[in-house]
């Protein structure tokens, strides 16, 4: 098993957070992990990404030119990712602000309403959990009980009451899309 | 006890100095290094080994109290980016002078100047001809891994003190800011004052009543006397060269044609390697761990079996300089490189390979 992804997104939409908790979960189940970021001052108020890759042997280079996985939340990241997706491979987006759609036939395209979604919970900072969930239901890549350890582990023991908000957000993004 | 974690090179780093038993920090931030002084600052060592961390007033002074510490025997040790070690070169010159054991981690990014925050490996030649005057040399370590970043730290110390040299890790912002699982070794205790006395009879611990003050200095006016010094600081060179050259090979049993690359570069090689091999090209890669000493014989060894050598770095061709010395242009050796912190991505790689061997294609 071997995946790799990109999350890319606004600075401040959580795509850095989220890729970490996906990581954190990958090696709870047992998996190795690269996390790699753009660590530029693209993070200030641009875009930011983070290319995140789970495999059941060891990973060789964490910067790819090609992915198994784009997830883009917004427009810039559609448009930079969106000819990156390896042929056959899954291209998720959030429909939210987005003007240009993805064009391209030879890819599973899912259009995610996680902004919409993450109105509807009435918590904006939960939109990363949303997406994650978006991610999870649309690929099996970790199960729930390693994000929730994965969530234990990155947030401070002093947001550990927001796990259940979290479980919630992660849960309403799975129930947003079908399976792959 | 031994801990497996999820976590950046410059946390590792951080982490690992403290599991070592490091006796003290002394650093200045800079991007893209910054999370060791701050995850030192957030685990507050000295409530529970002792061990000092100190964010000093500039890279100058933060270098030379690690040559005050050395001096007393002490593992200590410091860290920056680019801009940030160049500025500690006078200090590092000095410490290899007064054969003092310490610890220097440069995690580099884009320059020459100021630069960018973005990765490199443009420091090459600084960390292995000496950026500083003389003829010093230093141990170079290139960790390519969050793993190698943590096992540096005690391979680094360790190598320092068996040779009282100082050692640098010579990593780039890929390893220091990317996240992977790393196993953390156990704490171990830091060496009590007596431990440092015993292990470290040169060290200035104070004059005992049964030997003359120990005085670190630099400086010997007489040419004859500091000629003396120069010839021991070359043997011990000669036998670090002869005893600890390490390195690591992929796929080079069979290879038709050799990468050589050092940190997370030969990573981004051993992926386009794989795209090769799958396409029928036999691409091996050496990776040198120390990059002083360099793995002179092992590459002369491979170039008398390959057809040509693409030696891939961040920067405009430094470590090309060793690895032409050690095949004697035997086999064409060429090179890829980016500057200014953009890093190829496996594709390019394969494209530069393919562009300088056309006909490895056919």
């Amino acid at each position: 098993m071997k995946e790799e992804i990109v999350i890319a997104g606004f600075g401040g939409q959580g795509v850095l957070s989220m890729g970490k908790i996906l990581a954190y979960a990958a090696l709870m189940d047992g998996l190795e992990v690269t996390w790699m970021p753009a660590y530029g001052p693209e993070q200030r108020g641009g875009t930011a990404n983070v290319t995140v890759i789970l495999s059941d042997s060891p990973i060789s280079s964490p910067v790819l030119d090609s992915y198994d996985t784009v997830v883009a939340l917004n427009q810039q990241s559609l448009d930079k990712f969106e000819s990156h997706v390896k042929p056959g491979g899954t291209l998720i987006y959030d429909s939210y602000g987005i003007h240009r759609r993805p064009e391209r036939s030879d890819i599973k395209i899912h259009e995610v309403n996680a902004m919409e979604a993450t109105f509807g919970m009435g918590n904006s900072k939960t939109y990363n959990m949303v997406v994650l969930g978006a991610l999870l239901g649309i690929k099996e890549l970790v199960p729930m009980e390693a994000v929730i350890k994965g969530l234990k582990k990155t947030l401070p023991e002093r947001h550990h009451h927001l796990i259940a908000l979290n479980e919630a957000a992660i849960e309403r993004g799975m129930a947003l899309v079908k399976p792959d | 006890m031994e801990e497996t974690r999820l976590m950046k090179g410059n946390e590792a780093i951080a982490h690992a100095a403290i599991r070592y038993g490091a006796d003290g920090y002394f650093g200045y931030p800079i991007t893209p290094q910054s999370e060791v002084l701050e995850t030192l600052e957030e685990q507050m060592p000295w409530e529970t080994t002792g061990m000092v961390v100190l964010q000093a007033e500039s890279e100058v002074a933060a270098i030379n109290m690690v040559y005050g510490g050395a001096s007393c025997g002490k593992a200590v040790f410091t860290s920056s980016s680019s801009p940030g070690v160049s500025l500690k070169q006078e200090g590092i010159s000095y410490i290899a002078a007064a054969e003092l054991p310490a610890l220097i981690i440069n995690v580099m990014r884009g320059g020459p100047g100021l630069g960018t925050i973005q990765p490199s490996q443009a420091d090459y030649f600084q960390a292995t001809k000496g950026g500083g005057h003389g003829d010093y040399r230093l141990i170079t370590l290139a960790p390519s891994s969050v793993q190698e970043m943590a096992d540096f730290v005690f391979l680094g110390f360790d190598l320092a003190f068996k040779y009282r040299t100082p050692a640098i890790i010579l990593a780039d912002g890929i390893v220091g800011q990317m996240m992977e699982k790393v196993v953390l070794p156990p704490q171990r205790a830091r060496r009590t004052n007596e431990e440092v006395a015993r292990q470290c009879p040169w060290a200035v611990t104070g004059k005992p009543s049964f030997r003359d003050r120990n005085i670190v200095t630099t400086l010997e006016l007489e040419p004859a006397a500091m000629e003396v010094i120069n010839d021991r600081l070359q043997e011990k060179y000669r036998v670090i060269e002869e005893n600890e050259v390490r390195f690591q090979t992929y796929d080079i049993e069979d290879a038709d044609y050799l990468l050589v690359a050092f940190g997370s570069i030969a990573r981004i090689c051993q992926k386009a390697v794989e795209v090769a091999r799958s396409r029928g090209v036999k691409l091996g890669i050496l990776r040198p761990i120390t990059l002083w000493p360099f793995p002179s014989a092992e590459i002369e060894r491979i170039s008398s079996h390959v057809k040509g050598i693409l030696v891939v770095e961040l920067n405009a061709g430094q470590m090309i300089e060793d690895v032409r010395l050690a095949c004697h242009d035997r086999v064409p050796v060429y090179h890829f490189g980016r500057l200014g912190g953009i890093v190829p991505n496996p594709q390019e790689v394969l494209d530069a390979f393919f562009d300088r061997f056309p006909e490895a294609n056919s």
